[in-house]
C-alpha cells in the first residue's frame, strides 16, 4: 500500500477542524492533539462511536457538542459492538436501496481502559466478525478521567491512585499489555501504532486504516500531563521520548508483516523518559534497570518480526 | 389470503420479524430464546430475509449493536432471555433514553442462582423500570402480532420508544399452536417504512449520547418520562388499527366473563389460558369469578386496570416472580398501588408460584382463587400467599 499515500506536507492538511473549539480537556493534552490530527485524517465523510472516556466527557456536555461529525456514545465497554452495529446498518441500508450508496467510514474511538480493559471482549468480537471498521485506541495509561487509577495499560513501575508506590509496592507491578500485538493476533489487515509527536505518521495511520477494508486498529501514545505528572509543555517531547528510547516503537502491521516506522541505529536510555515523569519519580536504579532490560528484549522481538518480512 | 400454519412462538416472532423486513438482527444464543435467531439466520441464509445478521459474542454487545444500527435508521430486531437480559441490563436503559425504537422479544426465564432456563417472569421485573414498552402474550399468535405491532407503535414518530414482547420460555418457545399468518400487503399496509428522523448522517451531523451535568439530566429524564406515558394513545391506536386490518383486536388490560363478578383473578402471559379454563369450570358451578389478563405491562394502564376491577370485591394477583424482602410480587405490588387512591376497589390479594419452570395447572388456579377468597373472608396478615411450593411457608409479614 507505500507510495498510495502521499506524505503531508504542512499546507497539505486540511485547516478544516473537526473537533470544535470549546472543549473541556487540560492544559497540554497529547490526547487532544492526537484526536485533533485523526480528525483532520478521516475528513467529514465518518460517523464516530465514542467509548466513555476522556474524549467523550472532554466533548459533550448537554446541551452543546464540540463535535462536527456525526458522532454517537452510549456506555463504556460496547464501542466493538456499537460500531459493528453502525458499519452493518449502513451496509444493508444501502444495499436494500434505503439510503444512496456511498463512502462512510465507521470509526470507533476509545481509551485504554474502554480498549484493554472493559471493552475488549466486544472489540474481540468486532475483529473476528471482520466488520470494516476503524478502531481508535487513544492509550494514556491509566483511567485518566476518574482520577488516574490504574488500568492494564499502565506500564510497569508507574504510580497510579489504585497502584500507588509505597513502602511495599512500586506502584504498577505488571507490564503494560500489548494491545496492538492482541490486534494483530485477529488476523485483521492492518494494525499500526502512533504518536502526536509525529503528527504525519499518525496523520498517515489512521487514513490508512480508514480506507482499509475490514477493521483496523490504530494504537495511539496518548500524553498526559495530570496523571503522567510532566509540565504541560512536555507532551510532544515525552512522546517523542517514548518512541527514541523504544518504549512505545511505532511500527505497521499489514497483512500481517510487520514494519518499523521510526528506526533509531541506537535507543535512548529508558531512564530520560521516565526521569522527568512524576508518576515514575520513586523508581530506583534497580527497577529501572528491570524497564531497560524489558524494554530492550521486546524492542529486540519487534525487530526479529521486521526481519522475517524485510527479505 | 392469510393462511393458519403450525408455528411456536419462537418461530412466529421471527417470521413476524420477517414479514416486518427488518434490516439488522443481532443476538446471542441463550436457551430458550435459541429458536429465534436460528430461524431468522436461516432465512437470511436463504434468501428469504435480506437483513444484516450480526452473531455477536454477547446479549450486551447484541442490544449495543442494535443501538448502533438504530442510530443509522435500520429498522432493528434483537431476542433474549433470562441471564442475556440481566447482562445487557445497561444498554436496555440506554436503548429507552436514547429513543432508539428496536424491537426485542424476550422468551421469559428464571434468573440463577441456581441456574434454570425454564420460565418465570424474573427477568422481566428486573427491566420493568427501564423505559421500554411492554407487552405479554398469551399465546403464539399474539407472538406473531405483538411483534408485529411492536416495530408499528415504537417507530412512530410520536413515540420512538423501543418495545419488548415477552412470552413464557418453553411454555410458549417451543409448543407448536396454530398461527394465522397475513399476507405481506397487508402487513405493508399496517407497517410504513421506518423512516427514523435522527438517524446519523455526515450530511447533517448530529450529536447522540452527549453527557448530561446536574442542571440538565433532570429535565431530559422528565422529558423522556412525559413522552413515554404519551406513547399509551398510540399504543392504543396500534391495536385498534392492527383489529381494522388482521380482525384480531387487542387492548392494554383484556376482561374474560368478568360481569359482575365479585372474585377476579388477574395473570400475565400464557398463564391466562389456563387461568381461563379454571374460570369456565367455576363459572359452570355458578361461582362469581373472572379473569383478567394484564396485556400491557409498561407504560402501565392505570385508568384500563382501576375500570376492570372497580366492581369486584377480591382481586387475586399472580406472580410468576419473587421482589425479595419486598412488598409482596411485583405486579401486585403495582396494583395495590395503582388502586390505593381509588373509591371504589377490592381487596387485593398477591399469589406466587410458577417460578423456574414450575407448571401451574387448572386445579392450580381453582384453588388460587378459593384461597384467595378464603383469605379475604377471614383477613390475612401474610403479605403473599405461594402456590405449589412444597413445604410449610411461614413468616412472610410486612
Amino acid at each position: 500500500m507505500d507510495g498510495k499515500f502521499i506524505k503531508f506536507g504542512k499546507n497539505l492538511v486540511t485547516t478544516d477542524e473537526f473537533v470544535a473549539e470549546g472543549h473541556s480537556f487540560c492544559v497540554g493534552c497529547g490526547e487532544a492533539l492526537a484526536l485533533r490530527l485523526a480528525c483532520k485524517a478521516l475528513g467529514k465523510d465518518v460517523i464516530i462511536a465514542n467509548a466513555t472516556g476522556c474524549i467523550e466527557i472532554c466533548t459533550s456536555p448537554l446541551p452543546v457538542t464540540s463535535w462536527r461529525v456525526p458522532w454517537i456514545h452510549t456506555l463504556f465497554e460496547n464501542t466493538g459492538a456499537e460500531i459493528s452495529g453502525i458499519e452493518a446498518g449502513l451496509k444493508i441500508l444501502m444495499k436494500k436501496g434505503k439510503m444512496p450508496e456511498r463512502d462512510i467510514k465507521c470509526v470507533a474511538v476509545a481509551g485504554d481502559g474502554g480498549t484493554s480493559d472493559i471493552g475488549m471482549q466486544a472489540l474481540s468480537g468486532a475483529f473476528e466478525r471482520k466488520h470494516d471498521f476503524l478502531y481508535l485506541c487513544f492509550d494514556n495509561e491509566a483511567y485518566m478521567n476518574t482520577g488516574i487509577q490504574r488500568s492494564s495499560a499502565t506500564p510497569y513501575g508507574a504510580s497510579t491512585t489504585t497502584a500507588p508506590a509505597g513502602k511495599l509496592s512500586i506502584g504498577q507491578t505488571t507490564w503494560k499489555k500489548n494491545m496492538a500485538e492482541i490486534a494483530v493476533a485477529h488476523d485483521i489487515p492492518y494494525v499500526a501504532t502512533a504518536c502526536p509527536s509525529y503528527p504525519f505518521d499518525l496523520i498517515n495511520k489512521v487514513k490508512k486504516g480508514g480506507e482499509v477494508k475490514g477493521p483496523a486498529y490504530v494504537h495511539i501514545f496518548s500524553p498526559c500531563p495530570t496523571g503522567w505528572r510532566y509540565p504541560t509543555d512536555l507532551a510532544i517531547e515525552i512522546g517523542r521520548l517514548a518512541v527514541e528510547t523504544g518504549i512505545f516503537p511505532l511500527y505497521e502491521v499489514e497483512n500481517g508483516r510487520y514494519k518499523l516506522n521510526i528506526d533509531r541505529p541506537k535507543l535512548r536510555p529508558v531512564e530520560e523518559y521516565l526521569k522527568p515523569q512524576g508518576r515514575f519519580r520513586h523508581l530506583l536504579d534497580g527497577e529501572i534497570a528491570k524497564i531497560q532490560e524489558h524494554v530492550n528484549e521486546e524492542y529486540a522481538k519487534l525487530k526479529a518480526k521486521v526481519a522475517c518480512f524485510a527479505a | 389470503m392469510s393462511k393458519r400454519v403450525g408455528l411456536e412462538a419462537s418461530f412466529a416472532a421471527a417470521e413476524a420479524a420477517r414479514m416486518a423486513d427488518v434490516d439488522v438482527i443481532a443476538a446471542y444464543p441463550i436457551t430458550p430464546q435459541t429458536h429465534i435467531p436460528e430461524r431468522l439466520a436461516e432465512m437470511v441464509a436463504d434468501g428469504e430475509l435480506n437483513a444484516a445478521y450480526i452473531p455477536v459474542e454477547s446479549e450486551h454487545s447484541a442490544l449495543s449493536a442494535c443501538l448502533g444500527a438504530a442510530a443509522v435508521g435500520a429498522r432493528t430486531f434483537t431476542a433474549t432471555a433470562g441471564q442475556g437480559l440481566e447482562l445487557m441490563h445497561e444498554v436496555v436503559y440506554v436503548a429507552s433514553s436514547m429513543r432508539y425504537p428496536i424491537v426485542m422479544t424476550i422468551c421469559n426465564r428464571a434468573l440463577s442462582a441456581p441456574l434454570s432456563v425454564w420460565g418465570d417472569h424474573s427477568d422481566a421485573m428486573a427491566v420493568r423500570d427501564a423505559g421500554w414498552i411492554q407487552v405479554f402474550c398469551q399465546n403464539n399468535q399474539d407472538a406473531f402480532d405483538m411483534t408485529l405491532w411492536a416495530f408499528r407503535v415504537g417507530e412512530d414518530p410520536r413515540v420512538l420508544f423501543p418495545v419488548m414482547v415477552h412470552f413464557d420460555g418453553f411454555h410458549l418457545s417451543h409448543v407448536t399452536e396454530p398461527v394465522i399468518l397475513p399476507e405481506q400487503k397487508e402487513v405493508d399496509r399496517f407497517l410504513p417504512r421506518f423512516q427514523y428522523p435522527f438517524a446519523l448522517t455526515p450530511d447533517k451531523p448530529m450529536t447522540h449520547g452527549a453527557f448530561g451535568p446536574p442542571d440538565i439530566y433532570s429535565e431530559a429524564k422528565i422529558a423522556q418520562e412525559v413522552a413515554f406515558r404519551k406513547s399509551k394513545d398510540v399504543i392504543i391506536q396500534g391495536f385498534k388499527e392492527f383489529g381494522d386490518i388482521f380482525g384480531r383486536y387487542y387492548h392494554p388490560v383484556e376482561p374474560y366473563r368478568t360481569e359482575g363478578a365479585k372474585v377476579l383473578l388477574l395473570t400475565m402471559g400464557s398463564f391466562s389460558e389456563t387461568a381461563k379454563i379454571a374460570i369456565d369450570t367455576k363459572k359452570n358451578k355458578g361461582e362469581s369469578v373472572g379473569l383478567i389478563n394484564l396485556r400491557l405491562w409498561r407504560p402501565f394502564p392505570f385508568e384500563e386496570l382501576c375500570q376492570a376491577v372497580k366492581d369486584a370485591e377480591t382481586l387475586i394477583v399472580f406472580d410468576r416472580c419473587i421482589s425479595f424482602g419486598g412488598p409482596g410480587g411485583p405486579v401486585s405490588s403495582e396494583i395495590r398501588s395503582a388502586l390505593y387512591n381509588e373509591k371504589e376497589r377490592p381487596r387485593v390479594v398477591s399469589f406466587i408460584g410458577g417460578l423456574g419452570g414450575r407448571d401451574m395447572a387448572v386445579k392450580d388456579f381453582e384453588y388460587v382463587i378459593d384461597q384467595g377468597r378464603e383469605i379475604v373472608e377471614k383477613g390475612s396478615e401474610e403479605l403473599f400467599e405461594t402456590v405449589g411450593i412444597r413445604g410449610e411457608v411461614t413468616g412472610i409479614r410486612g
